[in-house]
């Protein structure tokens, strides 16, 4: 072989020194990259707080209004709606939502209305099981999925079903409540989506 | 954790045995003459360029919307909105053009060294054609911003075509699919830009590596290794003056890789348009079809081929003859193998004729970059005062036009009649620090 | 070192001289022509920009948009609080979010100037930032004119003079006998000195500069690290290279 003593040590720690700089070089070049599949300034402006006037919404009405391309349905929910909801308790998987589904709505929705006002439910309409949208049946008679059906949400895709509240009934795919957007009363009959109330974190 | 890779490379081994024989074919056992001078970066450039290129252009597809309504917008929206979107879009534009400087560089190397010359006679075909589809790519991929520039630079390339007697109306049209570059064009153009010349532009580049490995490098004294002697310190068959293109080169590639990306990152973070070189101004501008620059111009690395273009007069009753100058100006070099019939491969043991030939040629390629992107109209009422800039300018573009394919027919004849006095050539390389 | 080494070395360099005229030299020296006012603009002047800010929305954002600009990114990158571009900067009631549109229907615009006034997001990119001065400190009264103003750097141009308050009036002084200008004179002065006034545009300039690229800010900021740590790492490369190159004789 070779006549020369080879510095094998030094060989070695040259190749390894260069080889990780090279690898925090190419490490850091993939930052940008990956960086770019954020929500750009153009998606972010679109998914700004969104104001919402409720005069126009009947008790029993529900109205559709889209925040950072989501469906959030605000529902104006009738009495009998309202008085069906503590009975669904022993029928849910987390009739509290301090379960499995906490962290599904922010603090001061965290009720059995799951809401800031009772009447009125504003939520993210994705179910939580593969992200259809669910259908609002809001009506109180017996349905062809369930005989006892006190009004609330079922989804197509695979037949999930929810109460009044937005949570999700025992036995069904879904595992968890539907999510409870940020949002607070500018005043008594205008909402506004993506903003906490003044004074809740 | 050792047996775990060990296990694995056996598993595949035993299933593709042919894997580690063909690495070590083309790295460790590969071996290349010791003698690279500085000349010998750029293939390995124009490698990380490409890949740049692709990279960067995938990420740039997710956000450019390829629509004559929406591309120029998209542009700003990747260059303000998308996260880091303007270093991606920098890294693509700057990238663009430093291909071209590395790939002709790495051609005048190829010229200078003599390596078009028997046996790499294919590796030089196979080069060439990656020029061609190179220059097909960036001048679609030129067109896709959609600005001025864009939109006027691709009407008069197409129009070229419209120059082919009979049938050049109808080809124009069929290229651009409408009466003027639109919606159809600029849809074609993504298309073949982010995936059909890409894809060509990959295997020619693997068979052009292939084809270079098949009959081993050439160096800068133009010597065989594998006629010299045999034995070296790692294999007692192989050329005694090469060494193991792993480690060797990639090591010293990686230095050249290091400076050259510091060139790179210098233009793409503090000067990415290149005082208007690399982006124009005029393409900060929303294609108008209306409004003409008042200047039209290619982008720089095709000045020199366009000047050709404009040097030829139209005669007969058609403009074909220019557009047949510039293709001609590709195909001469296609044959230098053969318009170069000398024995000698490297400029350093080559007669003085060739070497003030070949000075004149880069002089001509300069000139006529300088025309083709409008220096000569600025310089010459500076320098000459209130001259007839179209003669002047026409006088001298066409000098350099002349000069230009002269150099071939030149090289033919110095070397066809035996009037070139070469000097002797070492029978080994030679290593100069 | 041999004699033809000398030659190699010569004819190289010669060679890239004259690429880098081609590619360097000229462009630079092109940019000083045309007569052209050196601008001075400075993106990376943080107080400039922001009275340059002021100067476009106060003055300019009436006829022309940037539509590509957002107002919460003019806040982000010139340090104001949502607030005060809300406040001092935003006077069409656009949402933070929104880009700068101006209030000015285009049609009437059409109608008033005889064409619509552009967008001004890529204006220094179109043109440059010593254009843009130049422009901005060329325009002078012109009773042919039939808005009343005419501009040296662009005849005709269909544009009143909205800065004309701060700067006073100019009139052309003609060269005798023909219709060129030779030099305009400030016939009544204005709120501001000369001085002050070139600042002032020098300020818009460099705001229009900004927003023509507004990742520059970016730029300057992270390329010094990156030209640093390539440095490093070429640093070791070399070493490396020199290490196993012992085996090369």
């Amino acid at each position: 072989m070779a006549n020369e003593v080879v510095d094998h040590g030094r060989r070695r720690f040259l190749t390894a020194t260069t080889a990780v700089v090279g690898g925090i070089g190419i490490v850091s070049a993939a930052v940008p990259f990956i960086k770019s599949w954020e929500p750009s300034a153009r998606a972010k402006a679109a998914g700004a707080p969104v104001t919402q006037s409720l005069k126009k919404i009947e008790s029993g009405q529900q109205l559709i209004v889209g925040w950072r391309s989501l469906p959030v349905f605000i529902v104006n929910r009738t009495p009998a709606q309202l008085a069906a909801l503590p009975q669904q308790a022993p029928r849910l998987v987390d009739p509290k939502s301090d379960g499995s589904s906490a962290a599904q709505q922010p603090k001061y929705a965290q009720n059995e209305t799951r809401s800031i006002k009772p009447e009125w439910l504003v939520m993210v309409g994705i179910c939580t099981h593969l992200g259809c949208v669910p259908n609002y049946v809001g009506e109180m008679k017996p349905e062809p999925f369930d005989p006892n059906w006190q009004g609330g949400y079922y989804c197509p895709c695979h037949h999930s079903r929810y109460d009044m509240a937005g949570r999700v009934y025992q036995g069904v795919p879904a595992p968890k409540n539907m999510e409870i957007p940020p949002y607070n009363f500018i005043d008594d009959t205008t909402i506004q989506i993506g903003v906490d109330p003044k004074g809740a974190a | 954790m050792a047996n775990v890779f060990t296990s694995i490379g056996d598993w595949v081994n035993e299933r593709a045995p042919n894997l580690a024989p063909t690495y070590r074919k083309h790295m460790t056992e590969y071996y290349a003459p010791k003698n690279f001078n500085l000349w010998y970066y750029f293939g390995s450039l124009a490698l990380v360029v490409l890949i740049n290129q692709i990279v960067t252009g995938i990420f740039l597809t997710m956000n450019y919307n390829p629509s004559a309504a929406g591309a120029f917008d998209s542009v700003q929206y990747i260059m303000r909105d998308v996260e880091w979107g303007w270093l991606i879009r920098y890294m693509h534009s700057t990238g663009a053009s430093l291909f071209f400087v590395v790939v002709f560089l790495h051609m005048f190397r190829g010229i200078m060294y003599g390596s078009y010359k028997k046996p790499r006679e294919l590796v030089w075909l196979l080069g060439m054609l990656i020029f061609l589809v190179l220059m097909a790519e960036a001048f679609m991929g030129y067109v896709l911003p959609w600005g001025n520039m864009s939109f006027w630079g691709a009407k008069v390339i197409v129009s070229l075509f419209g120059t082919i007697p009979v049938i050049g109306g109808t080809l124009v049209e069929w290229i651009m699919g409408d009466f003027l570059p639109a919606d159809a064009t600029l849809n074609r153009f993504f298309a073949l830009h982010v995936i059909a010349l890409p894809i060509v532009l990959l295997l020619l580049v693997v068979l052009h590596l292939a084809a270079l490995h098949e009959v081993g490098s050439n160096n800068p004294d133009g010597v065989e290794i594998k006629k010299g002697p045999k034995g070296n310190r790692w294999d007692a068959l192989k050329p005694t003056d090469g060494i193991p293109f792993h480690p060797y080169y990639t090591v010293k590639d990686l230095v050249g890789v290091g400076f050259f990306l510091l060139i790179a990152a210098f233009i793409i973070f503090f000067a990415p348009t290149f005082g208007g070189w690399f982006l124009e101004h005029d393409n900060s501008i929303m294609a108008n079809n209306l409004v003409t620059p008042a200047e039209i111009k290619p982008v720089w690395y095709f000045t020199p081929f366009y000047a050709i273009v404009r040097m030829i007069p139209s005669f007969a009753g058609t403009a074909v003859w220019g557009v047949l100058a510039m293709f001609g100006a590709i195909a001469v070099l296609f044959l230098l193998p053969w318009f170069d019939r000398g024995q000698v491969k490297s400029i350093r043991y080559r007669g003085t004729g060739y070497k003030v030939a070949l000075g004149v040629f880069v002089i001509a390629f300069l000139g006529l970059g300088s025309v083709g992107a409008g220096i000569t109209a600025e310089v010459i009422p500076e320098w000459f005062g209130n001259v007839d800039l179209t003669t002047w300018e026409n006088a001298f573009g066409r000098l350099m036009t002349l000069l230009y394919f002269g150099f071939f027919a030149f090289l033919w004849a110095y070397t066809h009649f035996g009037w070139e006095k070469t000097k002797p050539v070492p029978d080994r390389v030679t290593m100069h620090d | 070192m041999t004699k033809r080494q000398i030659t190699m070395k010569h004819f190289l360099s010669a060679a890239a001289l004259a690429l880098g005229l081609l590619v360097g030299g000229v462009p630079a020296h092109a940019e000083g022509e045309g007569g052209l006012l050196k601008s001075g603009a400075d993106v990376r002047d943080q107080a400039s920009l922001q009275r340059g800010a002021r100067l476009f929305f106060n003055y300019c954002v009436g006829c022309h948009s940037l539509k590509y600009v957002r107002y919460s990114r003019i806040a982000e990158d010139l340090g104001l609080s949502e607030q005060e571009v809300m406040q001092n900067l935003n006077f069409t009631g656009a949402r933070f979010d929104d880009p700068v549109i101006s209030h000015m229907p285009a049609e009437s615009a059409g109608k008033w100037f005889g064409k619509a006034p552009p967008d001004l997001s890529l204006e220094v990119s179109a043109k440059s930032s010593d254009w843009v001065y130049t422009y901005l400190n060329s325009f002078y009264l012109d009773p042919h004119s039939p808005i009343g103003w005419n501009n040296t750097a662009l005849p005709n141009a269909a544009m009143p003079f909205p800065l004309w308050e701060l700067q006073g009036l100019q009139t052309a002084v003609m060269k005798p006998g023909t219709d060129e200008v030779e030099k305009l004179e400030l016939s009544k002065p204005g709120k501001l000195t000369p001085a002050q006034f070139q600042q002032a545009t020098r300020d818009l300039t460099s705001f229009l500069e900004y927003a023509s690229e507004p990742a520059a800010l970016q730029r300057h900021h992270y390329g010094i690290w990156v030209l640093l740590f390539l440095a490093f790492f070429t640093l070791l490369a070399a070493m490396l290279k020199k290490e196993y190159w012992k085996d090369v004789h």
